[in-house]
């Protein structure tokens, strides 16, 4: 019976390991098994896969060692055990070689996140350089987010309205425009270049998560939410929420839509012409 | 002098006590003030416990396997058309079924069940320091379990002020959610009876662990020095300590939420929410003070929740191995640095809340170094096993569960401990993969060892091994299927708590995986039977053993089985640690127990250690 225990915690690992080299070809990985469509969700990736391979090493060797020493327990039986209290040098070893590769994989992810949430490494269009004199390439947010059960209310400024510095962008924050124009989930933006929307919420929080972006960010009653992605592709992608908010939490499905620049403005030319539509046909409109 | 030791002085006055001890049924076994059996009701109701969480995470997974399907047994109480269940049932099975097993199973059977029964019995004490505040500290319990079951909401008649769902605000509870009655169709009484329930738990764990604190420092048979306690009791009162500081915070914030709803403070809710077509809220809270405050006592809290069982699964590791414990010192101090690391990394539950990013860095680093002693602590499970003389048993294998359970759940922290990637894993499936490899394949694993090991102790009878192999099996096969594909659920971005994932796209294709989890779920779910059966007949028909049937060396083994009132026949003296196993001292056999005199060794009694003074 000893030698099927042995193998029983032998099998575990081998299961483990098929399992996940299976999972990519089995779509059972990252969404729709594409690589993330930000530069900044591939280095996410990247970081992912270098854990990844750490982790995998030691779960890999520690398995070992054990079915190793489940092993010899059981082939073992003649006399006592080895009479030993430890080793002083093993101890040094396995605290030192294990302190430094968990303290390079913390300094290594130090730049990915920096520039995912410190605001003041965003991208140069998204932050003004001074507090009032404004940045030559300032582009401003595409829109403010705002959340609450179970939707997701964009608001865009109009296409006419230029930010020259965050306290513009403030103004727009807290005073909504009679020419802003509105959308229910549904987020569209202009793809290639860096992108930023204000999140916040009506209600609870909730949280926005674009998987295919490798975006996430909770909405908070109270904090306005600066977030910035930078879509490499034209498409749709899926929009959820990840912070429960009630009984509706699984039915907050939106989508982002990445278009090119023209196609952006076009949207929002269209947009601006519903929205503002009276019904009343003027003269123009031969 | 007469109070140098408490021990020696209360074997005295029980000398004197032992012709009056005529109590009475209910003293003995239900008010009763004795450790023993405190220990043991503390465990018959986590188990019983045990079985509630199971029958309630059943219900989330069959949703999560055949949605809005006719669900057996809840769908024709609490369904509706067909038998399917609301949303808001679903939320309050996943709210529920995680405060169960946190409050009512995982923390309670490790302090509560094994802090109860052992610390006395393996220090050499005749009981707690204050058996009173030890029984009320069960007791407390059940005011907690009652204020529970109203939250589930779902008792007829109680459906009082308002009430019209369970608790549904998860386990961590999250205000606005839950600070606002219009917010969601379980917070509104539902939510405070949750809050009275995690109260009532507090308490509870309170009284015990300053009974453990108490215990430990002060009442240790002569010779048994800080040193030469076996690591369950460092564990136990590592975990007491930090049940003490930072249980308080917690409360606090529970109360300050109380406050909130019931006398119209506001600390977490800010001005001017509108929530649900309710009038708009006033004050100026601020929702991130809960998630600090609550993960400040959280943190903490996991540990709460796993370190004992990593000082039970050493000492049992040590006796099925016949070898003593690799690296007894590096074992203590690197549960002490769990420990105190355990206090800096709350933030890591917050990394996309919206709190300071500059945090966001800070906890990365404090908790990916927590890593390290967890690491360290592997290394010496597997060096203690190594070139052992194993005993295969259900003991060693529930205990091999732990060490490699331990590894994936250990490992896993690591992705979600770096920031950038836990932007993407936050809030999926992967945490929940993550909990249950540490909660259930460490904690609960080593329960099940702890329990088959130590229940001789506590009736005198040993478990049937070959169930317990049995179910061993099954468990660890059910356990596996169930969890570990939360993993690759976790990379496909499948957020937690929802009550339909499928409604998404992207989400689809992984039905299929679902059901076999669901079915690995059931099969774990009935495997407990048989521990519960073997449990049960074992009391009455086990085989009757005598004081040491694992050969073991603790002072508990010199104790009968079951030990009698005040524990010991005769003040145990300690001469050495309790992991002289294979020691080359003795001839015949391969143990030396605490309290054996060997006229070779030079290993002398120390004096009974003074209050907090520690030699060696
Ligand atoms: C090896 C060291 C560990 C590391 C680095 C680690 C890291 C983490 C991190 C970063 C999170 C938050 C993830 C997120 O929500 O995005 C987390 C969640 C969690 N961890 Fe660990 N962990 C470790 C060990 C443990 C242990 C030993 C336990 C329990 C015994 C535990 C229990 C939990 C629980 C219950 C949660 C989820 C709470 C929730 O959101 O509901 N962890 N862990
Ligand atoms: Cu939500
Ligand atoms: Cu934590």
């Amino acid at each position: 019976m000893k030698y099927f225990w042995v193998f029983f915690f032998a099998v575990f690992p081998l299961a483990v390991l098929g399992l996940c080299f299976a999972a990519p070809s089995m779509n059972w990985w990252f969404p729709y098994g594409n690589p993330a469509m930000t530069p900044l969700g591939q280095q996410i990736d990247g970081l992912f896969y270098l854990i990844l391979g750490i982790t995998g090493a030691t779960f890999v060797g520690t398995q070992i060692a054990l079915v190793y020493v489940l092993w010899r327990g059981a082939v073992d039986t003649e006399g006592k055990a080895h009479f030993s209290h430890g080793s002083h040098e093993l101890e040094v070893i396995w605290t030192i070689v294990p302190a430094g590769i968990l303290l390079f994989i913390a300094l290594y992810q130090m730049d990915v996140w920096a520039n995912y949430r410190i605001k003041a490494n965003f991208p140069s269009g998204l932050v003004a350089a001074g507090e009032e004199g404004g940045h030559a390439e300032f582009s401003g947010p595409i829109a403010e987010v705002t959340a609450r059960q179970f939707e997701w209310r964009i608001r865009y400024p109009s296409p006419d309205r230029v930010f020259h510095n965050e306290r513009e962008v403030r103004e727009w924050l807290r005073n909504p425009q009679p020419d802003d124009l509105h959308t229910v989930n549904d987020l569209h933006s202009p793809t290639q270049e860096p992108v930023m929307i204000y999140l916040r919420t009506e209600d609870v929080q909730h949280s926005f998560f674009v998987p295919e972006l490798r975006v996430k960010q909770d909405a908070v009653p109270g904090l306005v939410i600066p977030i910035w992605w930078q879509a490499l592709k034209p498409d749709e992608y899926e929009w959820t929420c990840t912070e429960l908010c009630g009984w509706g939490h699984y039915k907050m499905k939106a989508r982002v839509v990445a278009e090119p620049a023209e196609d952006y403005e076009a949207f929002l030319e269209s947009l601006r012409e519903s929205q503002f539509d009276d019904g009343f046909q003027t003269a123009s409109a031969e | 002098m007469s109070t140098a030791n408490p021990a020696v002085e209360r074997a005295h006055d029980d000398a004197h006590a032992h012709d009056h001890h005529d109590i009475g049924f209910v003293q003995k076994y239900v008010f009763s003030t004795d450790h023993k059996i405190i220990g043991i009701q503390f465990l018959v109701t986590t188990l019983i416990m045990l079985m509630v969480g199971g029958a309630l995470a059943l219900g989330v997974r069959w949703q999560l396997a055949y949605p809005w399907t006719n669900m057996p047994i809840y769908g024709s109480l609490f369904g509706q058309q067909g038998g399917q269940i609301s949303p808001e049932f679903y939320t309050m099975l996943v709210t529920m079924h995680a405060s169960v097993m946190i409050f009512l199973v995982i923390i309670p059977v490790l302090a509560g069940a094994f802090g109860n029964f052992l610390i006395p019995l393996q220090i050499g004490a005749d009981d707690m320091a204050f058996p009173t505040l030890n029984m009320l500290s069960y007791w407390f319990m059940w005011p907690a379990i009652f204020c529970f079951a109203v939250a589930l909401g779902v008792v007829p008649g109680l459906g009082v002020n308002g009430m019209n769902a369970g608790a549904a605000g998860g386990w961590t509870n999250y205000p606005v959610l839950t600070g606002i009655a219009s917010a969601a169709p379980g917070s509104g009484a539902a939510t405070t009876w949750w809050l009275l329930g995690l109260t009532f738990v507090g308490v509870s764990s309170m009284m015990g662990s300053v009974n453990y604190m108490t215990t430990i420092i002060n009442m240790r048979a002569p010779g048994m020095t800080m040193f030469r306690m076996p690591l369950t009791i460092w564990a136990m009162f590592i975990t007491a300590i930090l049940q003490a500081f930072a249980l308080p915070v917690l409360t606090a914030a529970g109360f300050m939420l109380l406050f909130e709803r019931s006398f119209g403070f506001t600390f977490f809710v800010p001005a001017g929410l509108v929530v649900n077509n309710a009038d708009p809220t006033v004050g100026g809270g601020q929702p991130l003070l809960w998630q600090h405050l609550f993960w400040f006592y959280s943190h903490p809290a996991v540990y709460i929740m796993l370190l004992p069982a990593m000082g039970m699964v050493s000492d049992m590791l040590a006796c099925m191995c016949r070898k003593p414990v690799f690296g007894y010192k590096p074992m203590v101090y690197s549960m002490a640095a769990i420990a105190g690391l355990g206090f800096i990394v709350w933030g890591h539950h917050m990394f996309t809340s919206g709190m300071n990013p500059m945090l966001g860095m800070t906890f990365m680093v404090s908790t990916i170094m927590i890593a390290l002693p967890s690491a360290v602590k592997t290394f010496n499970w597997l060096g203690t096993m190594w070139a052992g003389r194993l005993k295969f048993n259900a003991v060693l294998l529930n205990c091999t569960a732990f060490v490699s359970m331990f590894i994936v759940g250990g490992l896993s922290g690591i992705f979600m401990a770096a920031v950038p990637v836990d932007i993407y894993i936050h809030d999926t499936y992967f945490i929940v993969a993550h909990f249950h490899y540490v909660l259930f394949g460490a904690t609960l694993f080593g329960v099940f060892a702890g329990i088959q090991f130590w229940f001789p102790k506590m009736f005198g009878r040993m478990m049937n091994d070959t169930a317990q192999q049995v179910h061993f099996g099954l468990t660890f096969v059910g356990f596996n299927v169930t969890f570990f594909p939360m993993h690759l659920l976790g990379v496909a971005g499948m957020p937690r708590r929802y009550a339909d994932p499928y409604l998404h796209p992207y989400l689809e294709h992984l039905l299929p995986m679902n059901q076999v989890m669901t079915w690995g779920a059931i099969l774990m779910g009935f495997a407990q039977f048989i521990l519960l059966a073997n449990f049960a007949i074992s009391i009455f028909y086990g085989k009757r053993c005598g004081k040491n049937p694992w050969n073991a060396n603790g002072l508990e083994w010199v104790a009968p089985s079951p030990p009698g009132h005040g524990n010991f026949e005769e003040i145990p003296v300690c001469y050495r640690g309790p992991y002289e196993y294979a020691s080359p001292l003795v001839e015949d056999r391969d143990f030396v127990m605490q309290t054996d005199v060997l006229p070779a060794a030079d290993e002398s009694p120390e004096p009974a250690p003074e209050p907090a003074a520690d030699s060696n």
